[in-house]
């Protein structure tokens, strides 16, 4: 065998190791880079007037409320129709359902859906939620076009986040006594609990920095007022953004980047939150 | 006179991907005996004491024929309730499993659900549980510690202790000390003879030489069937079967 000096040995692992290293800061450059641009350019816009205040001047001065609160409505009602049936699904499909033909189509159905463009969704909201069901442009309806696009990413969390849990829990409940109900509810939930709320968080962040699914099913171009009720229309964050960034001619670019940057603050902010869940659990876990 | 506790008739069992796993099993385990059910893996062993606690419904099995009888009640009827059966057939599993929860809870659990909510029955049932498994010395002063942070044996004791807390009529152990050192492995075996004299113990044990130590009755299992079936010292010193000697004596296994 030929023989190789431990100097070459080390030369090319140090050569390799501060490839990789090379490498995945490349990858962080560009998150890190928009972040930093978009904090330079739209800190100076942001004062309480611009996060409490009505737009004005045709959206040209003013602060951006409607639009905040509107997303603020839109997330929640998402969680409200999504949080539920997501959830549920994902019992079923990890506890309950057998692999049969059902579980499979169910599971190929749930991965396309994550597929789909959200324009789609958008369209499918106006034809079912907005004119069949006669909802109108609202609040429901786009919670429930929202709904539909980010159950699959809290089905697929949540099912991974129950498997996650030991089967050997699962036996020796049963083997003392316990109905899969109990066991479910007082062990794999409990244990499954702060994997399935980062699925949640991360599924809701997304629905709250669409535009397309909300666009033509709720999002109003500019509203004098905050909405009453769920049959109301809303201003919305990324659609809003949308709006002053294409169709409001001599818009005061420190507005767009102020609207960009609480966006963005908006969900990372949840991001965040999903990070401390996880780490919080994953120390305090005992398994 | 000694009773039969549990009378298993013609009791065969085939999972669903066509592995058989037991063949016309004939045996009966008599109340307050410690019954040891040994012979090389895949016997057999652990899908019988499966079969005593229905835990077999979990997982996918083809055909079940045959009965088991506790008390003269076939437990194999489709409308027995295995929640009940459970409770009466306490089973104790080869790798300790403590549950998420404090020592207290875990041993609190199966009551709970049971709907026992008395502070001061579950209290007593900790403390008698955990000194039938000579576990409270050990732990009385932490109780509500996560079991987790128990060392391997005492977490088999805790397992123990756990099933002994819903005061189940038969025990069911498969090969409970199989990770533990000699001395845990010396403290669950003293505390099996003490406990038979309460209850039924089906032991799995992990080795020959434990199944001799323990045994009040001793089957030997080869590929799903019951080749010799006789008290203990008769089945170890003068087996009636050639497979059963050459297994004791260790020429295969």
């Amino acid at each position: 065998m030929k023989r190789i000096f431990p100097f070459n040995r080390h030369l090319t692992e140090r050569f390799g190791f501060g490839f990789l290293t090379l490498l995945a800061v490349l990858t962080v450059t560009p998150i890190v880079g928009v972040i930093i641009y978009i904090l330079i350019q739209g800190a100076p816009a942001i004062s309480w007037e611009f996060l409490s205040g009505f737009p004005r001047e045709g959206m040209r001065a003013g602060g951006i409320l409607p639009a905040i609160v509107g997303t603020l409505y839109l997330t929640i009602g998402t969680a409200i129709f999504s949080v539920p049936l997501g959830v549920a699904a994902a019992i079923y499909l990890s506890e309950y359902a057998s692999e049969t033909g059902l579980t499979r189509l169910i599971r190929i159905a749930i991965i396309n859906l994550a597929g789909i463009p959200s324009v789609v969704y958008g369209l499918f909201g106006l034809g079912l939620f907005v004119l069949f069901l006669q909802f109108g442009t609202s609040i429901l309806a786009a919670s429930l076009t929202l709904s539909i696009m980010t159950l699959p990413v809290i089905i697929s969390t949540a099912e991974e986040s129950l498997r996650a849990v030991p089967l050997a829990f699962r036996t020796v409940s049963i083997s003392l006594g316990a109905t899969r109900w109990q066991t479910i509810r007082r062990i794999v939930l409990k244990e499954a609990l702060p994997g399935i709320l980062t699925g949640v968080i991360l599924g809701l962040e997304r629905a709250a920095g669409e535009t397309a699914p909300i666009l033509f099913t709720g999002a109003a171009f500019f509203l004098p007022r905050l909405p009453h009720s769920p049959f109301d229309a809303t201003m919305a964050l990324p659609y809003h953004l949308f709006v002053i960034s294409t169709q409001v001619p001599e818009m005061p670019i420190h507005i767009q980047y102020g609207t960009a940057l609480v966006l963005l603050v908006f969900v990372l902010g949840m991001n965040l939150i999903a990070t401390v869940i996880r780490s919080r659990a994953r120390a305090k876990r005992q398994w | 006179m000694v009773m039969d506790k549990i009378v298993i008739e013609n009791l065969s069992l085939q999972y669903s991907d066509g592995t058989e796993s037991l063949r016309n099993i004939n045996m009966s385990v008599k109340a307050n005996t410690i019954t040891v059910l040994f012979g090389p893996a895949g016997g057999g062993k652990s899908t019988l004491l499966r079969c005593l606690n229905r835990l077999n419904d979990l997982t996918e099995v083809k055909t079940v024929a045959g009965q088991i009888l506790l008390d003269g009640v076939n437990i194999l009827d489709p409308k027995t309730d295995t929640i009940a059966l459970r409770r009466r057939m306490g089973m104790v599993f080869a790798r300790p499993v403590v549950l998420p929860m404090s020592i207290r809870q875990n041993l609190t659990y199966g009551l709970e659900l049971a709907g026992e909510k008395r502070k001061s029955r579950l209290d007593e049932a900790v403390e008698r549980s955990l000194i039938l498994a000579a576990l409270w010395d050990e732990v009385k002063d932490r109780l509500d510690d996560p079991a987790i942070a128990l060392s391997g044996g005492q977490q088999q004791r805790l397992c123990l202790a756990r099933v002994l807390a819903l005061q189940p009529e038969v025990i069911l152990l498969d090969e409970p000390t199989s990770g533990l050192d000699p001395i845990s492995t010396g403290k669950v075996e003293a505390a099996l003879q003490e406990l038979k004299k309460n209850y039924t113990v089906i032991l799995v044990p992990h080795s020959i030489q434990q199944a001799g130590r323990t045994a009040d009755y001793a089957a030997f299992f080869l590929q799903g069937e019951l080749v010799e079936y006789n008290d203990g010292k008769t089945l170890f010193t003068a087996p009636k079967d050639k497979r059963t000697e050459d297994y004791i004596t260790g020429r295969f296994g």
